[in-house]
């Protein structure tokens, strides 16, 4: 873990210069794979499956993106990465772009060099404890042993919560998801900290899910998007609209059971046109293929099918779409027009 | 008469750089010197250009920022909203904490081992070889985290030591509890304490000294002194009459009184731990995460340390052992005063390298949640700046530093225990 900080802190120092500014995309089809940085683990969002392929939420937005751009979902190279080695794999050029529950902030955007190009999740910073120990708000916490995981924003927003409130508290610091899921089990800890979709995706995975509430304070916003390294707006914007696409086709009912079908004949919908390439030039305009949005969809499906596959109120996960729903529905989930 | 002249002085020219082998070696040296400068610039060059290139020019001005997160060992007193430089020292402290806890008990254990290796017992001499093999075999990775694991795993969690029938209960008269959060033990209190001085005003170094515990430090150390000073008096004696006086009694008095007197007259009590809340609070929180950390780098490097030491004793001629055997010494006298004194030559400079292995791997401190300063200054702190490479550079000039002082202060040994040569 460390060394990959360090080798990537000397990748940084050895790379030519202005190589790492654009041309993300050449390097990419030159090397005919996406590499894509994810978590080293957490269901529903990216884990990988029995046979050792990467499934979730993120990883649909890598596979998304790989088929936009090299008309193939399976071409990508999934990098996990944990809260502290992230930033500099893909400051360092090892990945092509990032998604990982990773919150939009200013200074990830600003002062790390980082260019976030959307939210796939509008989540919020929750608390997890064992039933058995008879807390029903965040504010009895006072004096608890809290897991968090290092490198995160909820490290700061946990300092910030405790402190406004005049609690004590006891931090452990953890390196992985399910590091701190083995200390929170054993009781080595009473609360355990983190978005709140990671801690139903992490009790998902209990052996007695019912056992563990999750207290019905949200302390903090967290918008959680994919992003790419300042310096190559082409490369970036494919990715924001790559996310756009899958946004705007649960919007226009695109699928990924219909979506080929409707491409190959049209529609008589003028938008839904332009973004299945039947119509207008946009994808030429992405420095892409026709059809890059109806590859996409059809990779994993639209904005509203990944959710409901990967971590749906049917899935172990069972998030509600709350925030996440379309604009229509009460939701944030907003594609700018496709014009 | 024959006149001696002088050879013809032969005139410097460039050509003699290359081929006059009085010359030749320092031109290459020049040269290579030179190549290797250009090497070095070029690096940092292309550094520094990239770093700009990315729109991150090398600075230090977050240094002064608040950090923003919360440390759970804090020697010194720490919150979040003190600076980053605060936190890497905290981090720097916890470092330090581990190195001299992990080298004493190394060393302890070390010499221990490495003796009872050598033991003519043939059970204890192989025990050892195994305990030996075994633990510096395996990566000290490996070990803190199989540490972390039992300690986590195996012991009651708090909640446990609750209600009227409990299903763990403190130990050693009700004062220690050993749970999966670390070991609570009694803390030193004093009711008439002397206080604390306050040094370096706000600033990040700022620290609380305790008078109570400079006073007991002044006294212990002027008692060993004057310990000493009896015994130095009682060598003399011994070296004018033959006699040697009885010294160990008067020894004893002049180390234990005047501490316990001191203690005695600021009212030293110990504070116990007890079970309030969702965990025990009072007393002294020995988290699982140091335990972990020390257990398994003392051990692990106290095998190498055993396997120093017997090699230093086997390097001392079997002669010694019998001749002082003759002069009907005991074991255990032999080998403190005849061997290990001349072993020790042998022992001290590659037990330095085992003391800067040690602190150098405490750097593994993350795998286990111990804040370190590779956790605070090249974990936390790095991760929410992103300033990697000052943070690592930094880091780097940290711990050769720490292992600079090591090395002077452990040279500085070996140069008294080493033998005088003429």
């Amino acid at each position: 873990m460390k060394k990959s900080v360090i080798l990537g802190a000397l990748t940084v120092a050895g790379l030519s210069a202005g190589a790492a500014a654009a041309a993300t995309l050449d390097d990419i089809k030159a090397r005919g794979k996406l590499n894509c940085g994810v978590t080293t683990g957490l269901v529903g969002f990216a884990a990988p499956d029995a046979n050792g392929e990467w499934q979730g939420f993120d990883v649909g937005v890598c596979r998304a993106v790989a088929a936009a751009v090299l008309g193939d979902p399976s071409a990508v190279e999934f990098v996990p990465t944990t809260g502290k080695t992230r930033f500099t794999a893909l400051a360092s050029g090892e990945i092509d772009m990032l998604a990982r529950n990773t919150t939009w902030t200013l200074s990830r955007d600003v002062d790390l060099k980082n260019e976030f190009v959307g939210v796939n999740y509008y989540d919020g910073q929750g608390f997890m404890v064992p039933k058995g120990l008879g807390v029903s708000s965040a504010k009895e916490l006072n004096g608890a042993t809290v897991c968090i995981q290092t490198g995160t924003t909820t490290e700061l927003n946990l300092a910030d919560y405790f402190r406004a409130n005049d609690m004590e508290y006891e931090p452990v610091p953890i390196e992985t998801n399910a590091e701190a899921q083995q200390q929170y089990l054993a009781g080595a800890c009473d609360v355990y900290t983190t978005d709140a979709s990671g801690l139903a995706a992490t009790r998902a995975t209990f052996e007695s899910p019912g056992d563990h509430v999750i207290l019905p304070e949200i302390i903090s916003k967290e918008p959680l998007g994919p992003l790419v390294r300042h310096g190559d707006q082409e490369w970036g914007d494919i990715v924001r609209w790559t996310l756009n696409a899958l946004i705007a086709a649960e919007e226009f009912g695109l699928t990924s059971a219909n979506v080929e079908e409707l491409a190959s004949n049209g529609t008589d919908k003028p938008e839904v046109n332009r973004i299945l390439g039947v119509e207008g030039t946009l994808g030429e305009m992405l420095g892409l293929e026709s059809d890059w949005a109806v590859n996409a969809i059809a990779a994993g499906g639209n904005y509203g099918e990944l959710f409901e596959k990967h971590i749906g109120e049917n899935t172990p996960v069972g998030l509600a779409r709350g925030l996440n729903a379309q604009w229509q529905d009460g939701g944030l989930m907003y594609a700018p027009p496709f014009r | 008469m024959t006149t001696y002249t002088d050879p013809p002085k032969e005139s410097f020219r460039l050509s003699m750089l290359l081929y006059d082998t009085r010359y030749r070696s320092l031109t290459i040296q020049v040269v290579a010197l030179m190549g290797f400068m250009l090497l070095a610039a070029w690096l940092i060059n292309n550094t520094i250009q990239n770093l700009a290139a990315l729109g991150k020019p090398i600075e230090f001005g977050f240094f002064t920022e608040p950090a923003s997160y919360d440390i759970n060992q804090h020697l010194l007193e720490y919150d979040s909203r003190d600076t980053h430089l605060r936190a890497s020292l905290i981090g720097l402290i916890n470092t330090l904490i581990i190195a001299v806890m992990g080298c004493a008990t190394a060393t302890i254990v070390g010499v221990l081992v490495g003796i009872l290796r050598l033991s003519k017992n043939w059970l204890v001499a192989k025990i050892m070889a195994v305990y030996v093999e075994m633990f510096r075999n395996v990566p000290v990775l490996l070990w803190i985290v199989l540490a972390m694991a039992i300690l986590i795993e195996s012991l009651p969690r708090p909640a446990a030591f609750r209600g009227d029938t409990p299903d763990a209960t403190m130990k050693v008269f009700d004062s220690v509890a050993f749970t999966n959060r670390g070991f609570y033990i009694p803390e030193p209190l004093f009711s008439r304490s002397l206080g604390d001085i306050h040094l370096f005003g706000q600033s990040s170094l700022r620290m609380d000294v305790s008078l109570d515990f400079v006073a007991f430090l002044v006294v212990l150390i002027g008692s060993i002194y004057a310990a000493r000073r009896v015994t130095a008096r009682a060598d003399k004696i011994q070296n004018a009459t033959g006699l040697r006086p009885t010294t160990w009694h008067i020894n004893t008095a002049i180390i234990i009184l005047p501490t316990l007197a001191l203690l005695v007259g600021l009212g030293f009590h110990l504070g116990y731990p007890e079970l309030r809340g969702f965990n025990f609070q009072g007393g002294i929180h020995m988290r699982n995460s140091l335990i972990a950390l020390w257990l398994s780098l003392s051990l692990y490097t106290a095998a190498f340390v055993a396997e120093i030491v017997r090699a230093g004793i086997l390097a001392i001629s079997h002669g010694q052992t019998e001749a002082a055997a003759a002069l009907g010494l005991r074991p255990g006298r032999i080998m403190r005063l005849v061997v290990l004194p001349q072993a020790l030559r042998v022992i001290v400079p590659p037990l330095i390298s085992q003391y800067l292995n040690l602190t150098k791997n405490s750097s593994l401190a993350i795998a286990v949640g111990y804040m370190d300063i590779t956790g605070t200054l090249g974990g936390i702190t790095m991760n929410q700046t992103g300033r990697e490479l000052e943070c690592v550079l930094l880091l780097m000039l940290v711990y050769l530093s720490i292992s600079l002082i090591i090395s002077a202060i452990m040279n500085w040994y070996n140069n008294r225990v080493k033998l005088v040569e003429r």
